[in-house]
């Protein structure tokens, strides 16, 4: 398909520009910058801020030009192109204009509103503002409205652009936004002025143009030009969003989003955004050791010594689990460690997880968030992916508002922000559409891009291998695997598994799993409570019923004082995500940095180098002394990890072989169901902030108040 | 002066009864059949050759304007809206149409909806015309019951007509923010392009049409469009009901040719200016929107489109709001000021935040409390609002202030040193003229 174009002559200079840009666009195309505030890539267009105007030449009006189509662009009179220019005094004046009757009811409040320093409005107002004000009159003054934990509101500032009602009805698919009253009255509020209940809630401070909706918990901290900003990768959830981290000094003060298009477009979920508070609470400061049945400060040498005493016993009898949070680095020093000393017993899954046998496909998010967008039938299969990946989350919504993609669930029939047809909660349903006996089969069949999604909780069940099998099998029948071609060089594989930890896939690719004759981490569990292990490392294990734990000789390696912490006889303090450089491997296989934002706390150490410094006491020294010859060791050993920033997708669709995914096997009775049971308290980070806690709450008073009024 | 048989609107005055049979005596649904036999080509072109402009306010020609509905019926079906949301301060054509004479609307929506292709009608009225809404609802189950319109008429082209009711929003009567508030949204203009006969009711071709240009069209077919044009002048044909309100004697609605004399229509059916012809001040010649003409220039202007856009101003709806010399002119156009102040629907910033700061200084101007420059100040306001904007609806805020300072600014200056004379604190002993 040859792409439409059409010439404009924007500020005298040509431009071709296909037919679907916006004017905006367009002009921008050739180099012209045009101001806005309503206007939004990813929004719709609401052209009510006028700040774009431009001149059509011959045209009566000043032309908004983020609503002008080029495709609506008419001919010069004498045929030739359509001129625009967006420098004319003719522009200038217009822009002039509309800044004054922006600023005239806003208030003069720059030294203490948090935007400064970073608003569009101050920025504009330099270019198109006066000096001094013609309006004598009062200013208008707007009642603040309660939006919840996150979002600090001062509607006064408030210039009506309607972006945040927009994303949140459009984006975050719940309508608890809008603008109330008319004229000058108008008014953004929340619904009953109750708490916004959308995971995404914290993105409507990052597209206020100015500073009527501002971080709560960021309130008259900083400002930004006082913070340093490290560009990294999140760890809430499995997909890897891209983030700034803005840090002062030792405190990491708040956490915006990078854009990426293939990952995160340039939105992250509230947790991404506001558990910045949990990386200062609950921390492992200095190494630990129980003494007398208490945990007592210790010294680096003396945990160090300790540990290593323990893990040169029996090789048998002592085991390592990998958690929800681990970089690739750390794991793969702990496994290289373990392997030296000959123990079998590892494992970096939750306890009764299938995944980890078969190709590497089989516990990747083959679709790509980026190419889900194009999914036209979706099985969702024991996952919420509204809590467990927000994000990913808004790529659905999008493919059922774009194109009206079905959308089906086995699991609980959880509130999601598109319709879907819940199937039921068995296991037997994938089995039913497997053999084509579902209505939903034949959904799949004719649709051109279908695509199943697993959660983690489908496969970590007794039945997770005849789940991953079933799954398998369906994507099998519906055609889910297309292999590149020219109408499609990228290929489809319809197979998902969506993760839930950060950690997961960079394990599985690893192959922190048992080894010959090694116990998973159920065995694992199972084992200790009957004393047969001597030691268990815990490399920020918190997310597992650890009570098994309790009598066994327990090693953890970890940033905060979670569950893992609690049953440790040794504590090897860590490093959470912002204090380290790391590699992480999100649900797409595709293989990210984070960067060191701000160093660990007191004594804590980087977890490779802790892992480092014990092969030494235990006689094993590993052979790197730095991070890049254990990354060169990394990538050598796990080729995988040398693809940085590249998703497989659906390359290797057209080879796959489905029948190495799972194993055929009963199916148990109990309904799928999400790993997850809420948002908020996912992870260590999470349970130790404040912010998520109030979050929570809010959210939780909000939810309900909304059932109650309906 | 228009002779009693040229009339459309034979029952405006509701001396008549304005239910079916008496309607078609009075002529309506007389030969609607035949138009229909002829085709939505011989339609579009007789209400194109009879030279109808839009009835609603911007004058746009009607049959150009149906003629823009796609030719061919897709996958999306075409609608007719017909705009009864008349608020314009100062109309009241539609409501005695509505009132008195509903059968030519209803048959003027059967045959347009016929010419533009579309089997479904919505009049939108306004909210505050229940009286009206009750009367065209009667008549249009009558017009049901006869099986003129409805599924299987007698007319063969299928036809179902709905009655909304608006909820007071003057914005609503803005075309697009009536098709939003139609379709259960906020009542807030949508930006053209798409215009509506390419997207509009729910995203389908639609054509919206003020009632009045509506229920011309079976006259204007039964009579020929050469008897609509010979009527008033070249490029402003037909007739036009005129609704008269202010510092007349007789302040009433009537259905004139169109290019009247002002001076004509006033004395011939308003019995004339209060106080006679020397004491008017001022005349807004075409609805609370349209810049207001002072009285010298009232003397020979003619009510149509073309001569009143010479006088930079409009004709509007027709409404003409007659003001004698006891009328504190600021005070009136400050009150219109408060009025699209209030109406405003806050959508886009130079009409939100322009009509409030216009109507303030206005509101001071009228006490007097106010400084010279602001008038310049307040002119160059309103050419701020002016132009862009979404809709019409800041034009229209701008435009009476416009008018105003253009011919009363004397009386502003005056008002302001007024003030000033006993109040020695107040900055400025006297004002300067424009003249000095």
């Amino acid at each position: 398909m040859s792409e439409d174009l059409r010439k404009i002559i924007v500020d005298g200079e040509e431009v071709e520009a296909p037919a679907h840009y916006t004017l905006l666009q367009a002009c921008e195309l050739g180099g012209a910058e045009i101001p806005r505030f309503c206007y939004h890539e990813r929004l719709s267009i609401a052209g009510n801020c006028r700040m774009c105007l431009v001149e059509w030449v011959g045209a009566p009006k000043p032309v908004a030009s983020c609503a002008q189509s080029v495709r609506d662009l008419r001919p010069d009179r004498d045929g030739s192109p359509p001129k625009i220019n967006t420098r004319s005094e003719y522009v200038k004046k217009a822009r002039e204009g509309v800044m004054e009757f922006l600023l005239i009811n806003h208030p003069l409040d720059c030294p203490i509103c948090d935007q400064g320093g970073e608003c569009d409005l101050q920025d504009q107002a330099l270019f198109y503002g006066r000096s001094y004000t013609r309006f004598d009159e009062n200013k208008r003054a707007v009642e603040d409205k309660y939006m919840g934990a996150l979002v600090k509101t001062e509607m006064t500032r408030c210039i009506q652009c309607t972006r945040c009602v927009r994303f949140i009805s459009e984006i975050a698919g719940v309508e608890e936004l809008g603008l109330v009253n008319r004229g000058e009255d108008a008014a953004i509020t929340t619904f009953l002025e109750a708490s916004l209940t959308s995971e995404l809630s914290g993105n409507v401070i990052d597209l206020c143009p100015v500073g009527a909706l501002t971080s709560k918990p960021y309130a008259f901290n900083a400002r930004p030009w006082e913070l340093e900003s490290t560009e990294s990768i999140d760890v809430m959830d499995a997909l890897g969003s891209n983030i700034r981290v803005d840090a002062r000094g030792p405190e990491v003060l708040r956490i915006l989003p990078r854009v990426n298009e293939e990952i995160n477009e340039e939105w992250i979920s509230d947790k991404t955004r506001f558990v910045w508070d949990g990386l200062r609470r609950q921390r492992l400061d200095k190494p630990y050791i129980r003494r007398e049945g208490r945990l007592q400060p210790a010294s680096w040498g003396e945990a160090l010594e300790l540990a290593a005493d323990k893990l040169r016993g029996a090789p048998e009898r002592v085991a390592a689990l990998a958690g929800d949070l681990c970089d690739a680095e750390s794991m793969k020093a702990l496994m290289d460690l373990m392997r030296s000393l000959g123990v079998q017993n590892m494992d970096c899954r939750p306890p009764g997880s299938a995944l980890g046998e078969g190709p590497r496909e089989s516990w990747l998010f083959n679709t790509t968030l980026y190419g889900l967008e194009d999914a036209d039938a979706v099985l969702l299969v024991g996952t919420n992916p509204r809590i467990e990946a927000p994000v990913l989350n808004t790529r659905l919504r999008k493919a059922w508002l774009e194109h009206d993609a079905k959308i089906a669930v086995i699991g609980q029939p959880d509130e999601l922000t598109y319709p879907y047809a819940y199937l039921g909660g068995g296991a037997q349903i994938l089995a039913d559409i497997a053999s084509g006996a579902h209505a939903f089969a034949q959904m799949l069949k004719d649709a051109k891009r279908p695509a199943i999604i697993l959660g983690e909780g489908a496969v970590t069940r007794p039945d997770g291998a005849a789940v991953l099998k079933l799954a398998a099998d369906i994507a099998a029948m519906a055609g889910m695997m297309i292999a590149p071609s020219e109408d499609l060089p990228e290929g489809w594989n319809g197979f998902n598994l969506l993760h839930s930890a950060a950690a997961r896939v960079g394990g599985l690719d690893l192959g922190f799993l048992p080894g010959e004759g090694g116990m998973d981490a159920q065995s694992v569990l199972s084992a200790a409570a009957n004393g047969g292990l001597d030691a268990v490392y815990l490399l920020g294990v918190d997310e597992y019923e650890l009570d098994a734990l309790r009598d066994t000789f327990v090693i953890y390696q970890g940033h905060h004082g979670d569950r893992g912490a609690q049953i440790a006889d040794v504590i090897l303090p860590g490093a959470a995500y912002t204090e380290k450089d790391a590699i992480y491997v999100n649900t797409e296989g595709r293989v990210q940095s984070a960067r060191r934002a701000v160093a660990p706390k007191g004594q804590a150490r980087e977890d490779w180098a802790i892992i480092r410094a014990l092969s030494e006491r235990c006689g094993r020294t590993l052979p790197f002394d730095d991070l890049a010859a254990l990354r060169a060791k990394l990538m050598t050993e796990h080729p995988t990890f040398g693809a940085v920033d590249y998703a497989p997708g659906g390359a290797s669709a057209g080879a796959l072989d489905l029948s190495g995914f799972g194993a055929a096997g009963e199916l148990d009775g109990a309904a799928l169901q999400s790993r997850l049971t809420g948002f908020y308290f996912t992870n260590p980070i999470a349970r130790a902030s404040t912010t998520m806690a109030e979050a929570s709450a809010a959210s939780g008073a909000a939810s309900g108040a909304l059932a109650a009024a309906e | 002066m228009l002779a009693d048989k040229d009339r459309i609107f034979t029952n405006l005055y509701g001396d008549h009864d304005p239910g079916l049979d008496a309607a078609k005596k009075r002529g309506a649904w007389n030969g609607t059949k035949d138009f229909i036999d002829l085709g939505q080509d011989w339609i579009i072109d007789q209400i194109k050759a009879s030279g109808l402009r839009g009835r609603g306010g911007a004058g746009f020609p009607t049959g150009l304007k149906w003629s823009f509905m796609p030719k061919d019926v897709g996958e999306r079906p075409h609608y007719l809206v017909v705009n009864a949301d008349e608020s314009e301060p100062g109309t009241c054509k539609d409501r005695d149409m509505m009132r008195h004479d509903p059968h030519l609307l209803i048959e003027g929506c059967l045959v347009a909806s016929f010419a533009m292709r579309a089997h479904a009608c919505y009049i939108y009225i306004r909210g505050e015309y229940v009286d009206e809404r009750i009367a065209l609802e009667r008549a249009i189950k009558e017009a049901y019951d006869a099986k003129l319109i409805g599924k299987n008429n007698v007319h063969g082209w299928d036809f179902d007509l709905y009655v909304h009711h608006g909820a007071g929003a003057y914005i609503c009567g803005e075309e697009t923010a009536l098709l939003e508030s139609l379709e259960g949204k906020k009542g807030q203009p949508r930006m053209k392009p798409p215009f509506p006969a390419n997207a509009g009711l729910y995203g389908c071709p639609t054509t919206v049409n003020n009632v009045e240009s509506i229920a011309v069209g079976p006259t204007i077919l039964r009579r020929g469009a050469e008897w609509f044009a010979g009527i008033g002048r070249q490029g402003n044909t037909g007739t036009k009901v005129f609704c008269i309100s202010g510092h007349v004697n007789a302040p009433c609605n009537v259905e004139e040719a169109m290019s009247i004399p002002l001076r004509t229509l006033l004395e011939e059916h308003c019995g004339g200016v209060r106080g006679g012809w020397d004491n008017l001040k001022a005349v807004i010649p075409g609805g609370s929107s349209v810049p207001c003409i002072p009285a010298d220039a009232c003397e020979d202007v003619l009510m149509d489109f073309d001569a009143l856009k010479e006088l930079k101003s409009g004709l509007g709806t027709a409404a003409v709001i007659v003001m004698d010399k006891s009328t504190d002119m600021i005070r009136a156009i400050a009150r219109l000021s408060y009025f699209y102040k209030h109406e405003s629907c806050g959508q886009c910033t130079p009409c939100r935040e322009g009509a409030g700061w216009m109507w303030r200084v206005l509101d001071r101007m009228a006490r007097g409390e106010a400084e010279p420059h602001e008038i310049d100040l307040l002119l160059e306001v309103s050419h701020q609002v002016e132009g862009h904007t979404i809709c019409a609806l800041g034009d229209a805020a701008a435009w009476p202030v416009q008018g105003l300072i253009r011919h009363f600014r004397h009386e502003i200056e005056e008002r302001i040193t007024q003030y000033r004379t006993k109040r020695p604190h107040v900055g400025g002993a006297r004002v300067q003229t424009a003249a000095e």
